[in-house]
């Protein structure tokens, strides 16, 4: 016999449910009930960087839109900093709460595009957006990152999308960009499927 | 910037493609998961304050309270938020909702025939004390129909997020009451395939805490990944 090693385990996840708005977006639910709603403002008013919007959708495996998916998001600021890891501007939150129109499945969220954060080995990641996904039928939240059309030379060289084998699905991984707007569509199962993170 | 986190356990925690819950059949990825090495992005998480959490949005007898209290069995709901080493996970944000006591959710969505309770939001929000003690008060959800199989029922349950200091932790999951004869039966909660992991899902009758006379009590802790205790060389910020 040995020694016990005492760790406890991780409580085991249960699907958000088709109802998460109610706890998480009591608006989009349909009723009003707190001071102050959290996730609608990432960035705040005094943000540094470029304002951008990201939209898309969700799609199963079939191909239909998931029209009860709610993502949240989670971001440094223009200098590449994390709140709680260094100083960002007031206001700047860094994380939100996006949820798909219950009609269309269409998701869209403001922010300001990060900057690049220090990765691994003192290596700079290229700029991207950690999404967490959660819905009904997703007994475990899916995680991802959304990087950025427009950064190829820093998206070449960072440690995440290098460690994805074929570049069509590295591809499944970044935004594309058309004016300030990236469109971000998501394939949970199936042909193109996005490559989701065990982080 | 908190510690790299243990690996999470993939075998304990529910599989995406559990045919049994048909929800998850076309919402599961065929392919496996990328597994990274930790970085900022994953160990860093948004705090939230008291500047936007006020005293009465755990207390779903009186946030949304119109005419009168809600209907329903009054109860507490408390425990600890903790990681896997057993350490309190202090300041985080827990937030929940649950259906009325007849088992209706007040969401537009949702179309059960039971009534809306015109007192009964359904939605509370707390941040753990500096000892990772949460505590609401609220009624105790009824069971409902869902669409699954013909005759499947959903156990009287809580829907609970959780954060914790890094964003990898982040967790959803519901609690469960002890005693409740539809948990063995329910698709949603055999998609987790290790029965000491469905236990942990279930809160405990708390005869301790009750308050006499008033509320009955439930303890339930909630478990987050665990942070490594040493840094080595390889750590996220490098040299
Ligand atoms: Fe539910």
């Amino acid at each position: 016999m040995v020694q016990s090693l005492n760790y406890l385990k991780e409580t085991a996840s249960q699907t958000a449910g088709p109802y998460v708005h109610i706890g998480l977006a009591p608006g989009a639910a349909g009723f009003d009930i707190y001071r102050k709603e959290l996730g609608h403002d990432i960035a705040g008013p005094n943000a540094k960087g470029e304002r951008i919007t990201v939209t898309g959708i969700v799609y199963d495996g079939i191909g239909a839109p998931i029209k009860d998916i709610l993502i949240e998001t989670w971001q440094a600021n223009a200098d590449g900093v994390y709140p709680g890891a260094g100083d960002v501007e007031e206001g700047f939150v860094g994380w939100g709460r996006a949820i798909s129109d219950f009609d269309t499945g269409r998701f869209t969220f403001e922010t300001v595009k990060p900057g690049r954060v220090m990765g691994r080995n003192g290596k700079l990641m290229a700029p991207h957006i950690s999404l967490w996904l959660v819905a009904r039928g997703i007994n475990l939240g899916l995680s991802t990152r959304m990087y950025f059309s427009d950064e190829a030379d820093a998206n070449a060289e960072d440690q995440v999308l290098n460690l994805v084998g074929p570049p069509e699905r590295r591809s499944t991984m970044i935004a594309s960009r058309d004016g300030s707007t990236y469109t971000f569509d998501i394939r949970v199962q199936g042909d193109n499927e996005t490559v989701f993170l065990d982080v | 910037m908190t510690a790299e986190l243990f690996q999470r356990d993939r075998v304990w925690q529910p599989p995406a493609y559990t045919p049994n819950y048909k929800s998850s059949v076309n919402r599961s990825p065929n392919l496996a998961p990328l597994s990274l090495e930790m970085t900022q992005s994953e160990l860093t998480a948004p705090r939230f304050g008291h500047d936007v959490i006020d005293p009465i949005d755990c207390d779903l007898i009186r946030n949304y309270a119109k005419t009168g209290d809600p209907i329903g069995e009054r109860i507490i709901v408390h425990g600890r938020v903790l990681d896997e080493n057993g350490r309190p996970v202090p300041h985080t944000l827990v937030e929940v909702w649950q259906a009325n006591a007849g088992g209706r959710y007040r969401h537009k969505n949702d179309t059960y025939f039971a009534p809306i309770d015109p007192n009964f939001g359904g939605c509370g929000r707390v941040l753990s004390d500096a000892e990772g003690r949460y505590m609401f008060r609220t009624i105790k959800p009824g069971a409902y129909p869902f669409r699954n199989w013909i005759n499947s029922w959903r156990p009287a349950h809580i829907h609970i997020s959780v954060f914790g200091p890094a964003f990898a932790q982040r967790l959803i999951t519901q609690m469960y009451f002890e005693g409740d004869p539809l948990i063995p039966k329910c698709a949603i909660i055999n998609a987790i395939p290790d029965q000491r992991a469905i236990d942990g899902l279930v809160a405990a009758l708390d005869l301790n805490e009750t308050i006499p006379l008033d509320t009955i009590a439930y303890k339930f802790d909630i478990v987050l990944r665990g942070q490594r205790s040493t840094f080595f060389e390889n750590r996220p910020e490098g040299n």
